[in-house]
């Protein structure tokens, strides 16, 4: 069993929104996945599917060589979830949430005790263990919500937007405890997130979803390349845009307000041209592309433009207003 | 084996959480409480039924109304629990509905049995000595109750979205039930639409056996009202299950 997630024509309706349409993805054993996209893209809807919470409209799914429709209970025992809004039980400790947990999933008895110290040192919260979790701070709950998910050892863990709302502190300790479990277990993990470096930095394939399609899927420096180079920002009134067309590897010019947006390869090298053209310029600014750009480049629109909570149920919401 | 011990962990859960919520249960015997001595002592100071004294003999009747009030309202829990997404993480994990609808009627059932329990020893103060017999007899007629009533919230709160929208239900059922079970009055003279009413009622049948199983006296044999209670039991507990394999 090479792939640890097969999905075919996968497609989920709202009533006569489409929030997930024929999706195809397959991902391997041992792999991080990302799923990219501004809040409402299908994202939450796609790992609701794959989890067995929501019920697909048309196509299916395989998680762990399981149907998510004939056999859903077998999915959910091999797979992790932590979910976009913690659901984590306030009134009782952080200890006995695991423990719950630890027989739901038929942890055997004689390791439970072992797994739950493990994990509750994994995420550093041994000294709070008999709090209450309504004592806790939000990355306190994010980091409890995380080890109860890796509790079971699942094959498959799934992150909705695991790092949204937490300081860059605690972000970058949870993307050390999945990349630590991801190399020492081969444990494959699908996330979603909207913070793009976030995805750059761990994921080994991310697939870009918008309006509940997948417009583009690859290693995160492959799809980089395909920006076709470096970004290099001039703020200027004066300059002629088409003149830029004269070097060879500038492929892509745009305007925006008083700055001119070019897309250079090996932008260093040709810094000195650019300039030449531009004439006077107040400001430049050049970087490599992330992948923001690859964002822009493909659906045309800024991932960050829209945010907040929510995604498919305010767009459900939104489109029952506007009628 | 397994499925035995996800039931006992999410009993478990219900049961710590309703010890650590103990406004609860001083809430939920409040009222009741307020009944026996409130009304009951205050009418039974001029009114006996039969030989029988008002306010004993409404006692059965109000252990009915807290354990149907607390039962039924149970239901609301699923509500909150789905707000605050707890729910979700349950649904997710690899229990069978059926599972979980029974760690959460187990759950509402020891709330009620508890505050039952608390409610039976008012008999003390009251002045009624109960047999061993008697009590277990009680107790048994409870938790039949307990078992259709607890069903009977869940089922609601698994369709609801709203807890207000629960609330609005639930009080235009409890009541009915409450009033038209004979918990407050004799029934074996009532005009003829008040006792039918009465008749369909199925806690009308807990209310009887209790008043039996405490006081002595009853309208039914108590085989039928015992036949009637497991009936709505069984009825209950098996929409409860359907219910929950659809609850989304």
């Amino acid at each position: 069993m090479d792939n640890a997630i097969k999905t075919i024509n996968l497609t989920k309706k709202f009533k006569d929104i489409t929030a997930v349409e024929d999706l195809n993805v397959e991902i391997k054993q041992g792999e991080i996945f990302g799923l990219l996209g501004p809040n409402g893209a299908g994202k939450t809807t796609t790992i609701s599917m794959l989890c067995t919470i929501l019920k697909p409209t048309e196509g299916s799914a395989q998680v762990n060589g399981y149907d998510i429709l004939k056999e859903p209970e077998k999915v959910r025992k091999s797979i992790g979830i932590v979910f976009q809004q913690p659901s984590v039980d306030d009134i009782l400790t952080g200890l006995e949430n695991l423990r719950l947990h630890a027989m739901w999933y038929g942890v055997p008895k004689e390791t439970r005790k072992n797994r739950i110290d493990e994990v509750l040192e994994l995420v550093g919260l041994q000294s709070r263990q008999n709090s209450l979790v309504k004592t806790y701070s939000g990355g306190m709950r994010r980091r409890l919500e995380l080890a109860r998910g890796l509790l079971h050892l699942p094959n498959v863990l799934f992150l909705d937007e695991p790092t949204l709302g937490l300081d860059p502190q605690t972000r970058e300790h949870i993307w050390e405890y999945i990349e630590k479990m991801s190399r020492e277990r081969q444990m494959t993990i699908v996330l979603t997130t909207h913070y793009m470096e976030e995805a750059d930095n761990l994921c080994d394939r991310v697939a870009i979803i918008d309006q509940g399609k997948i417009v583009v899927m690859d290693a995160p420096d492959s799809l980089k390349e395909k920006v076709g180079g470096d970004i290099v920002y001039l703020k200027t009134t004066a300059a002629d845009t088409n003149k830029f067309k004269e070097i060879e590897e500038v492929s892509k010019i745009e305007k925006k307000d008083d700055c001119i947006i070019l897309t250079v390869k090996n932008a260093g090298e040709h810094l000195q041209e650019i300039l030449e053209i531009s004439g006077k310029v107040e400001r430049v600014e050049v970087r490599s592309a992330s992948l923001e750009d690859v964002f822009i480049n493909y659906t045309g629109k800024e991932i960050r433009a829209e945010t907040g909570e929510g995604g498919i149920v305010q767009r459900i919401i939104k489109e029952r207003t506007v009628r | 084996m397994s499925q035995a011990e996800a039931i006992y962990a999410l009993w478990l859960r219900e049961f710590k959480v309703f010890t650590r919520e103990k406004s609860r249960i001083v809430s939920s015997i409040f009222t009741p409480m307020l009944w026996i001595f409130v009304f009951g002592g205050g009418l039974g100071s001029a009114i006996n039924i039969g030989n029988v004294n008002y306010q004993i003999f409404i006692y059965p009747g109000i252990l009915v109304m807290s354990v149907l009030f607390s039962s039924v309202f149970f239901g609301v829990y699923v509500i909150w629990d789905r707000k605050i997404d707890i729910l979700k993480a349950i649904l997710v994990a690899p229990l069978s509905r059926t599972t979980i609808f029974v760690g959460k009627v187990l759950g509402g059932c020891t709330d009620s049995m508890i505050q039952a329990l608390i409610m039976l020893l008012v008999s003390f103060i009251l002045g009624i000595y109960l047999t061993v017999s008697s009590f277990l007899l009680a107790i048994t007629i409870l938790f039949l109750l307990a078992l259709s009533l607890v069903s009977t919230g869940l089922i609601i709160g698994s369709l609801m979205e709203s807890p207000e929208g629960f609330n609005m239900i639930i009080s235009f059922l409890i009541f009915p039930l409450f009033f038209f079970s004979g918990a407050l009055f004799p029934i074996d003279n009532l005009p003829i639409w008040l006792s039918f009413i009465t008749y369909i009622n199925p806690v009308t049948y807990g209310v009887d056996a209790l008043r039996m199983a405490i006081i002595g006296v009853s309208q039914f044999p108590l085989y039928v009202d015992l036949i009637v209670l497991t009936g709505f039991a069984v009825v209950m507990f098996t929409i409860g299950t359907r219910t929950f394999e659809r609850m989304k």
